[in-house]
Formats: C-alpha cells, sequence, structure tokens
C-alpha cells in the first residue's frame, strides 16, 4: 500500500468525518437536552442540501445561495420544531420514534413531489473546484480540503459556544440535569427551540457541504442518518466532544476500511474468500465499532448521563 | 380501550380467536369473491401481524424498544431460502429453521445489547440489524444485493399446500392465532409479571432474587423467533428473498404498527398491521405518494396520541 492512497484515503476518512460530526452535533445535543430521539434529522440533512442547491441555481452566486440556503434551513427547523417536535418531547421514546418516523414519510415523499426523483447536481464553485499538489505525487481535491476546514472551523466554534458562554452553559446544564436546570428559572422549551434550530442548520450545511460530491435526492438523508446515530452513540449522548470523536473514528475507519479490507483479509482468508467478505466487513465495521464500544462503555465513550 | 385492553390481555385465548376468526370471515369473503388480490394481501396483513405482535410483547412486557426487528424477520425468510436451495422446503423443517435461526441470532445480539438501556438499546439493536444486512447483501450465492426468487412455495409432507394464497393465508393466520395465544399467556404468566416489574423497577426485581437480564433475554429470543415465522411466511408470499427484508425502514415501520395500535396489549401489534397495510394499499391506488399520506397519519397519530401508551410511559422515561 502506497503512501499516496494510504494519506488521501486517510484525508477522505477525515472529510466524511467532519460532515458526519455537522450532522451528529445537533442530533447529540438534541437528545442530550430533552431526550428526544430524532430520527427525522437526517431529513435536514436533505433539505439543506436542496435549499443550497436550488439558490444556488436561482441567484447564480454560490456564497448567495449557501447563505440564504442555511438561512432557510434554519427557519425550517424552527417551523418543524414548532409544529411537531415540540408535542413530542415528552413522550416516551416509542411515540417519538413513532413521530419523526411519519416526518421522514411525510417530508421525504414531499420534495420527490416537488422536485422530483432525479437527483439534483449542485457544482463547486469555480475559484474551490480543482486540486492542489499537497506533496509530490498527491493531487488532492481543493473542494474536500474546504470541506475539512469548515467542518473544524465550526468544531472550533461550536465549542467556544457551548463552554465559553451563558448559552452554552445552560445547554450542558440542560443536556446532563435538565429538571434543576427548569427549576433554575431556564425556559428548557425555549432552549431546546434553539437548539433543534441550529443544529438543523448544522446537518443542512453538511448536506450543502456534501451536495456536489454525491447526489442530490430525496433519500439520501437516510443513510447519514443512521451513522450519525452511530457516531451519537459511540461519543456518548449529549455530548459534542463525544460526537466529534466518535465522527472522525467512524469516518476514519469506514473510509480505510473500504480501502483496505480486502487487503487486510488476504491475509488470513484466500483471494475469493477474501473479495467475497471484504465488501461485507467493510460496510459493517463502524456497526462493530459501535457494538464494541457499546458492550465495553454501555453509555457511550464519553456518555454524561446513564441513559 | 384500556378496560377492553385489560379484558383481552387476561383471556389471551379469547383475543387470539377473535383475531383468528376476523381473518377468517375476511379470508372467506375474499375466498367467495375470487379476489386472489386480496386473499394476497391477507396473507402478507397476518404474517405482518405476526411480526408487530411479537415486537409488541418486547415493547409492551419488556419496555424494549427494539429498533431491529426487520433483522429475525429477515433471517426466517433467508433460512426459507437457504433451506430451499439444499432441497428442504417442508414446512415441517422450514418452519422451526427459520423459527431457530431468528431466535439465536437476536439471543445472541440481545445478550450485548441488554446491556444498553432506552435511546442506546434502541440504537445496538438497530446497529445489528444493519450487520444483519450487509452480510446479507455479502451472500452472493443467495443474489447478494438484489436476493433471489424462491425455487418454490413450502410444501406440506410433499403436498403443495401453499400454492395458492388462501393455502398461505390460512397458515398465516394460524401462526398468528397461536402467536397470540402463547404470548398472551405468557405475558399473564408469572414471567410476564417479572418482566413488567423489571420495566417498572428493576432494583426491586433484582432484590427479590430474580433475572431481569435472564428474562428479557428469553423474551428477546422467544419474540425474535416469532418475527422470524413471520420472516418465512413473507418470503412465501412474495416468493422472493432479499437484503430489503431488513431494511431500517422496515424496522421503522415495525415500530409504527406497534405504536399505532397500541403497546399495551398484543392485539394492538395486529391493529397496527392491519392498519398500515391497509393504508399502503388503498392510497397506492390512488398516487405514487401515498408514502405521503401514510406518514401524515403517522404523525397525525403521534401528535393526538392515539396509541394506548400510558403504561408504557413509566417504563419509556426510564429504559
Amino acid at each position: 500500500m502506497s503512501t499516496v492512497l494510504l494519506v488521501s484515503q486517510i484525508l477522505n476518512g477525515l472529510q466524511l468525518g467532519v460532515i458526519l460530526f455537522l450532522v451528529a452535533a445537533g442530533l447529540t445535543l438534541v437528545f442530550g437536552v430533552m431526550d428526544f430521539i430524532n430520527l427525522a434529522h437526517g431529513v435536514q440533512y436533505m433539505l439543506g442540501a436542496y435549499l443550497v442547491a436550488t439558490l444556488v441555481r436561482w441567484t447564480g452566486h454560490f456564497a448567495v445561495g449557501l447563505a440564504l440556503g442555511l438561512a432557510g434551513a434554519l427557519v425550517l427547523g424552527f417551523l418543524m420544531e414548532l409544529l411537531v417536535f415540540r408535542h413530542l418531547t415528552r413522550r416516551d421514546h416509542l411515540e417519538q420514534v413513532l413521530g419523526t418516523f411519519g416526518v421522514i414519510l411525510v417530508v421525504t415523499e414531499g420534495v420527490r413531489m416537488i422536485f422530483g426523483p432525479a437527483p439534483l447536481a449542485l457544482p463547486i464553485p469555480a475559484a474551490l473546484s480543482g486540486s492542489v499538489t499537497l506533496f509530490a505525487g498527491l493531487n488532492y481535491p481543493l473542494w474536500r480540503l474546504v470541506i475539512l476546514a469548515v467542518g473544524i472551523a465550526v468544531a472550533l466554534l461550536l465549542w467556544v459556544l457551548v463552554h465559553r458562554t451563558r448559552l452554552g452553559m445552560r445547554v450542558r446544564a440542560g443536556s446532563t440535569h435538565p429538571q434543576m436546570v427548569a427549576a433554575l428559572g431556564v425556559d428548557i422549551d425555549r432552549l431546546f427551540l434553539c437548539v433543534f434550530a441550529f443544529g438543523a442548520m448544522l446537518a443542512g450545511l453538511a448536506g450543502a457541504m456534501a451536495g456536489p460530491l454525491i447526489s442530490i435526492e430525496p433519500g439520501m438523508g437516510d443513510n447519514v442518518l443512521i451513522i450519525a446515530f452511530v457516531v451519537v452513540v459511540i461519543g456518548g449522548i449529549g455530548s459534542i466532544k463525544g460526537a466529534f470523536v466518535g465522527a472522525l473514528a467512524v469516518g476514519l475507519v469506514d473510509t480505510l476500511g473500504r480501502a483496505y479490507a480486502v487487503d487486510l483479509l488476504r491475509l488470513v482468508l484466500s483471494k475469493p474468500a477474501a473479495a467475497t467478505a471484504g465488501p461485507a466487513l467493510s460496510s459493517m465495521l463502524v456497526y462493530l465499532l459501535m457494538a464494541l464500544v457499546l458492550g465495553l462503555k454501555p453509555s457511550g465513550l464519553f456518555g454524561a448521563r446513564k441513559a | 380501550m384500556s378496560a377492553m385492553a385489560a379484558r383481552l390481555n387476561s383471556k389471551p385465548g379469547l383475543a387470539a380467536l377473535a383475531v383468528a376468526l376476523a381473518f377468517l370471515v375476511a379470508l372467506g369473503l375474499a375466498y367467495g369473491l375470487g379476489s386472489t388480490y386480496w386473499m394476497a394481501t391477507l396473507a402478507r396483513m397476518a404474517a405482518l401481524a405476526l411480526s408487530a405482535v411479537s415486537l409488541s410483547f418486547l415493547v409492551g412486557q419488556a419496555g424494549l424498544v427494539s429498533f431491529g426487528h426487520g433483522a429475525p424477520v429477515g433471517i426466517g425468510a433467508y433460512a426459507l431460502l437457504v433451506a430451499g436451495e439444499y432441497g428442504m422446503s417442508d414446512l415441517l423443517v422450514v418452519l422451526p429453521l427459520a423459527f431457530l435461526a431468528a431466535a439465536a441470532f437476536s439471543a445472541l445480539t440481545g445478550a450485548i445489547a441488554l446491556r444498553t438501556r432506552g435511546v442506546y438499546f434502541i440504537m445496538i439493536t438497530l446497529a445489528f440489524a444493519q450487520m444483519a444486512y450487509y452480510v446479507a447483501a455479502s451472500l452472493s450465492a443467495f443474489g447478494g444485493d438484489d436476493g433471489m426468487a424462491l425455487a418454490a412455495r413450502s410444501t406440506l409432507l410433499g403436498a403443495r399446500v401453499l400454492r395458492r394464497d388462501h393455502g398461505l393465508a390460512l397458515l398465516a393466520i394460524l401462526l398468528l392465532g397461536l402467536a397470540l395465544f402463547l404470548l398472551g399467556r405468557l405475558a399473564a404468566s408469572k414471567f410476564g409479571l417479572v418482566l413488567r416489574a423489571a420495566k417498572d423497577n428493576e432494583q426491586k426485581v433484582t432484590a427479590l432474587g430474580l433475572s431481569p437480564y435472564g428474562h428479557r433475554l428469553a423474551a428477546l429470543a422467544l419474540a425474535g423467533g416469532a418475527a422470524g415465522l413471520s420472516g418465512a411466511l413473507l418470503a412465501n408470499q412474495a416468493e422472493f428473498v432479499a437484503p430489503a427484508y431488513m431494511n431500517w425502514h422496515v424496522s421503522g415501520l415495525a415500530i409504527v404498527m406497534v405504536a399505532l395500535g397500541g403497546a399495551g396489549h398484543l392485539v394492538g401489534g395486529v391493529i397496527g398491521a392491519v392498519v398500515v397495510t391497509l393504508l399502503d394499499e388503498a392510497l397506492g391506488h390512488y398516487t405514487q405518494y401515498w408514502k405521503l399520506g401514510l406518514g401524515l397519519v403517522v404523525v397525525g397519530a403521534a401528535l393526538l396520541r392515539a396509541g394506548d401508551l400510558r403504561r408504557l410511559l413509566a417504563g419509556g422515561a426510564r429504559g
């Protein structure tokens, strides 16, 4: 295995990791603050990609389209919270699964009705397309580096928000001791509304960043949602730090697994056996990782509260 | 509703009989009208109800919200397919095989999953189901991603009793009735009492010298086995087996059925399965966007608290 391949695969893994982090950040906070299981979070990712792709085409500017699209994702987050999710937060998990599963069906079909089943294209802005030479022999797409940079910037911003501001203090307290925070006079419903809408916008940002690399279609949120759950559970529910570590771990394990599973299996299996088992194993790796983590630490790596 | 539920819970034989009779009347009507479409739909409905009833047992009695119930269903279907490829298609072989394979999977994964609680349990069961999905998708000898058609429907002592859909529907109704009766009896027994007690207060049950873990594991294996039977029925109906049986949407839909019908009583699973299947069929006739209608009904039911879920609240909040 060459160094060039290894470095580019590690970069790919980290880039997948930061996308997952953007999705998982909102999910873990919503989980943590309200003990709310939101299956419809993948829908926000999909909506973000659709909004940005449409607005970029209308306005003709990537930056303007992105800004408007993110604002739209934020507004949609507010609306969905007020219309549906607000009424589900104090219910048991079964009803939350029921309600949010319904939201997936409604929004996914709604988008399919409006935009049709054909994938939407979101071109990379001209200034950020092309590739850069990282070192001799490795040309890496600039857009993927941009994703990496944006992801890390958002992670830093979130860290400052959560650990250095009054709002962040309430969110942290709310994710470990919600009753106490409410008793101290914090309007926990409003806190939840803000966290939810902000999380929706981050998921939308992830969708928009990933948009040029994948095809934008109504079901695109499904796979990301399940992997984001894996991230949240590995990291520990309610923990931003856990979401970050979990997201990078899952991104790397998944990407490197897909690149090297067959080669590694060749060491212990025959060639045809490795060729068969490799793809299955690489698809399963992140779930194996999750089962392993939960088997050893039932509330995740950084889980503050026993679920 | 809850008074009726209590009566049905205390009389599992009555509930099983009532459900079986209702299905039989519907099947008789479909047979009389010569509607193969409705006979096939009834067979599928009863099979889905069997899977929903087994999940309802887990959720309602043990407080275990499994988000991976599609996995044992799919494993039952694959057991049928694999056995068929090796020349075994007698119901007396394939049904026990489907049950045991699915029960074994549920027990093995449950042994790990039961270390967790609440949301973590929901997520780890989902993860195991995803693993099963990817294993199935990698079985290139059995169709891989695309799945594979059955060589033929199962037989009974060489007789092709399932050749027509009314035979299959009868078998599905029989198994559904049996499951309702046996799981109902179990819920009313000491076993069910321990499960419910452990859901409400695990520490007290442990202090009494009982093992919540062991009881839950047994419940998971049993419900998994029943789901495996449902998978074997569904595979016979479609004459096709694919990894899609274990897609997480299937597991989500199973939860939707249980929650729609009300998790407090096993019959709720039947009601949920019937409602979802009918919505499926009815809306599917009018629009290709039928999932939108189904979704609106599901969201509406969740917002209006249509399910009889009060009993779950105490357990759900804790795990």
